[in-house]
């Protein structure tokens, strides 16, 4: 069964969530760059004379399609990696994923995703 | 006067009609970045279109209106129209040893950019179409009188004697309170005060504010009208009021929250918009006091402005008209002939008529300007209308009236 984690988190915490994904063996992922607000409402920026409010915050998102075997290991790696403890953190979704197709080789399902050094195959795994 | 032509000052003044050109892009750049992505190619055209529209104007009526014959100290005549015996031998009621060509032609760059700071006033939400017309109104109307009553041979307020180096009144004052009287007609943009209006592109404001520094030693030294002493006084005068108006709005910015990027910018902006008017007449220590206290009104100006809710956009009434209002009136405390023996002593050097006479020059300034500008926004707005549809609004105007956009979305 494979899975798609989105997980929305600070700009800033982009590199430190890559970094730590790629250790385990995380190879493909791919971002989006989003803007929103959550709980933390907005920031505030100078401005000519005084400050201003925002509302709309510039975030990232972090697409990462896994087997479910690895979620609580990845969600575990990505709550740890972009966690500061102040409002803004971000929130991750986790949603079933009914097909991948790899265009290449036309590989389906959980081949479609497998890498060479990939978590998996660190694992012993075979397809799951 | 054949024969008196100066080869420097010549020099020179061409070098400066290429500076004070190169503003009216640079505050097209200025402006683009503090307005909304949807917005910057219409914000780029409505300074840009000034060196087409007043290129044109100047050529065939605005330069005789400002500078042509005297008639009663309001207007000049028609003697220079489409540049009738406007060429190379020199004008001496103007300068005496360049050609008149050059003198019209350095001229024609202040009646560039005049309008075009006019226009921070209602980006984002003018028709393009009503603009037009009232800007070709306004330069007819508003800017070749009010330059002939400062600078025209026979001006009244000339006559009388004030003292505007480089444009306090007529450049400065006169597009802030325009602006001023536009915002108050045209109103406020679709959510503003409501959603935040955040700059799209700071870069290029302070890409902006970087040559139009540069552009104002064409501006205020070029007003000399000479390579000489002067000329470098006022390039030394205009760099001190700058370098001070940045160092004061950073420290103002910063005791606010942080030292902000684009306040730097802006009090740049504004020192060199103060000094405009005294740059010819004052010492470079008084265009340092100059430059500091115009970031403190300024920078509370626009303060003031945001309290009352009013979306004057850009601030140019806050920023220009009360810089160069309070640039006037330093003139009138700290001018001295020590500095420029064409000029006049200030209160502070015994002569209190002068800041009378300054007082009376951006009083008239601010009261024809604002009164004007009001009176024909308004019978345009009721008319043919001043603003766009809330669509178009909505949409953006570098699409919904100019049929483009500055960034496309996929390569």
């Amino acid at each position: 069964m494979l899975k798609k984690i989105e997980a929305i988190i600070r700009e800033d915490k982009l590199s430190d969530v890559k970094e730590a994904l790629r250790e385990i063996g995380i190879v493909g992922l791919n971002v989006f760059e989003i803007r929103g607000h959550g709980r933390q409402g907005g920031i505030t920026l100078a401005g000519r004379s005084g400050s201003y409010q925002v509302d709309m915050l510039p975030k990232m998102q972090v697409n990462v399609i896994l087997s479910e075997q690895n979620l609580d290991e990845v969600l575990g790696i990505i709550l740890d990696a972009a966690y500061t403890g102040e409002a803004g953190d971000g929130l991750i979704f986790v949603y079933p994923v009914d097909e991948a197709i790899r265009i290449r080789t036309r590989e389906r399902g959980h081949e479609a995703v497998m890498y060479p050094g990939d978590i998996d195959e660190r694992k012993g795994r075979g397809t799951g | 006067m054949q024969g008196a032509l100066n080869t420097g000052d010549t020099a020179w003044l061409l070098v400066c009609c290429a500076l004070v050109l190169m503003m009216t892009p640079a505050l097209a750049l200025f402006y683009g970045g503090m307005v909304r992505r949807k917005n910057l190619l219409s914000t780029l055209t409505l300074s840009y279109i000034f060196m087409a529209l007043a290129g044109v104007q100047w050529v065939l009526y605005g330069y005789s209106l400002a500078f042509g014959v005297d008639i009663g100290g309001i207007i000049g005549g028609l003697n220079y129209l489409g540049f009738h015996g406007v060429g190379a031998l020199p004008n001496p009621a103007y300068a005496k040893t360049i050609p008149q060509g050059l003198f019209a032609a350095f001229q024609m760059m202040f009646a560039v950019i005049t309008p075009a700071l006019i226009t921070g006033a209602f980006v984002e939400r003018v028709r393009f179409k009503s603009f037009l017309i009232f800007s070709l109104i306004w330069m007819t109307l508003v800017y070749d009188p009010l330059a002939h009553w400062v600078w025209g041979q026979g001006g009244w307020l000339r006559e009388m004697g004030v003292l505007d180096f480089a444009g306090g009144t007529v450049v400065h004052i006169a597009a802030g309170y325009s602006a001023l009287a536009f915002a108050l007609v045209i109103g406020p943009r679709k959510g503003y005060g409501k959603t935040p209006m955040e700059p799209h592109n700071i870069p290029l404001t302070v890409l902006g504010a970087g040559l139009l520094w540069v552009g104002w030693f064409g501006f205020n030294a070029g007003s000399a009208l000479a390579a000489n002493g002067v000329a470098v006084n006022a390039l030394l005068t205009t760099n001190t009021s700058a370098a001070a108006a940045g160092l004061v709005w950073m420290v103002l910015g910063w005791l606010d929250g942080r030292p902000s990027t684009l306040g730097i910018a802006t009090g740049m902006v504004v020192g060199l918009a103060a000094v405009t008017p005294a740059s010819g007449f004052v010492t470079p220590m008084t265009a340092m006091l100059i430059g500091a206290v115009a970031a403190v009104i300024c920078y509370y100006a626009i303060r003031f402005r945001q309290n009352r809710n009013l979306d004057e956009s850009m601030d140019v009434w806050a920023c220009h008209g009360m810089a160069s209002t309070w640039g006037m009136i330093a003139t009138g405390l700290f001018a001295t002939v020590a500095v420029n023996a064409a000029g006049a002593n200030g209160l502070f050097f015994g002569n209190p008529k002068q800041l009378a006479v300054q007082f009376l020059a951006v009083i008239v300034t601010m009261v024809f300007t604002f009164g004007a500008t009001y009176v024909i926004a308004k019978v345009l707005d009721m008319s043919i209308g001043l603003r766009v549809t809330t669509m178009e609004e909505e949409v953006g105007l570098d699409i919904s009236a100019h049929g483009e956009r500055a960034y496309s979305s996929l390569g």
